[in-house]
């Protein structure tokens, strides 16, 4: 291994023959669940992202098929109960899902059939590593890419409190958290998703944020040409961006695509909780304990004294009665 | 017989020179300290998933994984021991009109002047607070961590109640900490109480400076009951 890969730019291109050394390294993390402080890296990674242009999507359910392939997860065999989706919800074994909803656009009465592919955004901001307990069992790279560490993930759940976006899955038998890793194994070695690879309508593309922020636009220009006037760009703002998104053709209602937040972002109850709660909850627990040890050690104990040893046997021979009387 | 007032059937003096009195029976003891141990692990466990800075917690326990699904277990047993002694306990933790005066009076509690205070039965209104207190706050604790309860429960409530419900629970959680804190300062500070949940049994004097009306009642009782 002589050569570094390059940081992809797009996920069209060919894997080179050679085997050749991962360019995302441990040191091009900027973020780790429940750790503070961590040392920036010298190097800033170009952000990446992937696109999807849900317009020109046909369904064909490739990308779940490559990612499948790709991750090498065995999804179970579900019963067909008359939906298109397969599986029936995202797993810990499927990183990716098309949903499709039939919509009645109310102004054409046409009905649409809206087809978006489901899987972790990958936000600047991420929910699931603000969430974690687990110190290095979420990351966050300088490209943009938040990753789960198996290792370090002890199966809490709490990433699925903290996700707006209701992606990440706990396996029933390693009790470990999964989701897309915007297969940062590939991108690591010059390689675009497998998903994106596979799409055969390139609705699913992936490159530099900034490359994809720009054939968006395009995109986007285009369908308003043919007639999508809301048409736009789905890059949530409440979670700071995010390293996958969408082109939608209507844009001002992303909920009609099978409940895609309005207007994602970290719920402040979870803001609250790993914000004021953490920091103000140990410092008053801290004061309480050490303040009741000092306490406890030097201030005067309330101690029963000879006299009432005896005030109590002459209560007790007396049957209960002394000059206070009997009960 | 006439049920007591101030006191369980089950307490009684033991001995007269010197006095000493049996507060609390082997059964109850051995529970309180079931209960007492888990809140001592859920405590240790669940502040290492509270805050980054006591992860190392989880080492206990051999690891963090381990650390979760052992914490909501230990919760069950904690919820049903506290439930056993919470049946035993309730009566003479209800609320009477000693424990506004002795509230009015706080001053002298923490001042140790008892002889302002007073008489009081098996409990005075400070170990009233910590019972109802920490019964509160385990109802609260064991209905938000079934909420969260990932291995089990995962699918019980929608995210967004999850979510209100893993607040709560640490809220909860850095109560019932606190209450703690006082029950375990209290029993020392308070010297000669210790003893009622080791040994069982109080002497002459510390009944006498505490809990005069539950002594009252008992030495009434020895003396007005079947002869033994």
């Amino acid at each position: 291994m002589s050569e570094t890969a390059p940081q992809p730019k797009t996920a069209a291109s060919n894997p080179p023959v050679q085997p050749i050394a991962s360019n995302l390294l441990p040191s091009d993390v900027v973020r780790i669940s429940a750790t503070k402080d961590v040392p920036q890296p010298d190097r800033q990674l170009t952000k990446v992202a992937k696109l999807i242009d849900v317009s020109k999507c046909i369904g064909c359910k490739a990308c779940q098929s490559a990612c499948i392939e790709w991750n090498d997860t065995k999804p179970e065999v579900e019963t067909n109960v008359g939906v298109y989706e397969n599986p029936h919800d995202l797993t810990p074994n499927m990183f990716t899902l098309m949903r499709f909803t039939e919509w009645v656009n109310p102004e054409t009465d046409n009905l649409e059939w809206l087809i978006r592919k489901d899987g972790c955004m990958h936000c600047e901001d991420p929910g699931c590593l603000k969430a974690c307990p687990a110190p290095g069992a979420i990351v966050q790279y300088s490209n943009g890419i938040v990753d789960f560490i198996h290792e370090n993930c002890i199966g809490c759940g709490y990433c699925v409190t903290g996700c707006p976006f209701d992606i990440p899955r706990i396996s029933k038998v390693d009790h470990k958290s999964y989701k897309c890793t915007l297969c940062s194994d590939r991108v690591a070695v010059g390689q675009g998703p497998a998903c994106a690879k596979a799409c055969p309508t390139q609705a699913i593309v992936f490159g530099t944020k900034e490359d994809m922020i720009a054939h968006a636009n395009e995109r986007v220009e285009d369908l308003k040409s043919r007639g999508y006037e809301n048409a736009g760009i789905y890059d949530p703002a409440g979670v700071g961006g995010t390293h996958v998104f969408y082109v939608l053709h209507h844009a001002d209602k992303p909920s009609i695509y099978e409940k895609l937040p309005d207007d994602p972002r970290i719920s402040p109850v979870v803001e609250g909780w790993k914000g004021v709660t953490k920091t103000a909850g140990l410092a008053v627990m801290g004061v309480a304990a050490v303040g009741a040890a000092i306490h406890g050690i030097f201030a005067r104990a309330n101690k029963v004294d000879e006299h009432e040893e005896k005030e109590a046997e002459k209560l007790v021979s007396s049957g209960g009665s002394d000059d206070r009387g009997a009960v | 017989m006439v049920r007591p007032v101030y006191s369980e059937p089950g307490d009684r003096i033991e001995s007269t020179r010197p006095v000493t009195v049996s507060r609390y029976r082997g059964f109850i003891r051995a529970n309180h300290w079931v209960t007492a141990l888990s809140l001592i692990l859920l405590l240790l466990s669940g502040l290492a998933f509270f805050h980054p800075s006591l992860y190392f917690l989880t080492g206990l326990f051999g690891g963090g994984q381990t650390a979760r699904w052992l914490h909501p277990i230990i919760g069950v047993v904690l919820f049903v021991s506290f439930m056993v002694m919470f049946i035993q306990l309730w009566r003479l933790n209800l609320p009477t009109p000693d424990d506004k005066a002795w509230l009015n009076q706080i001053g002298d509690v923490v001042k140790g002047n008892e002889e302002n205070l007073p008489e009081l039965g098996k409990y005075n209104a400070g170990q009233k607070f910590i019972f109802w207190g920490m019964t509160l706050l385990i109802v609260v604790l064991i209905v938000s961590g079934i909420m969260i309860w990932e291995q089990f429960f995962g699918e019980l409530v929608s995210i967004p109640t999850r979510r209100w419900a893993v607040l709560t629970h640490a809220l909860a959680a850095v109560a019932i900490i606190l209450v703690f804190i006082l029950h375990v300062y209290a029993a020392f500070w308070t010297r000669g109480t210790l003893r009622a949940m080791t040994r069982g049994t109080v002497t002459g004097g510390w009944a006498y400076r505490h809990h005069r009306k539950w002594l009252r009642e008992l030495a009434g009782r020895r003396q007005n009951g079947p002869a033994e």
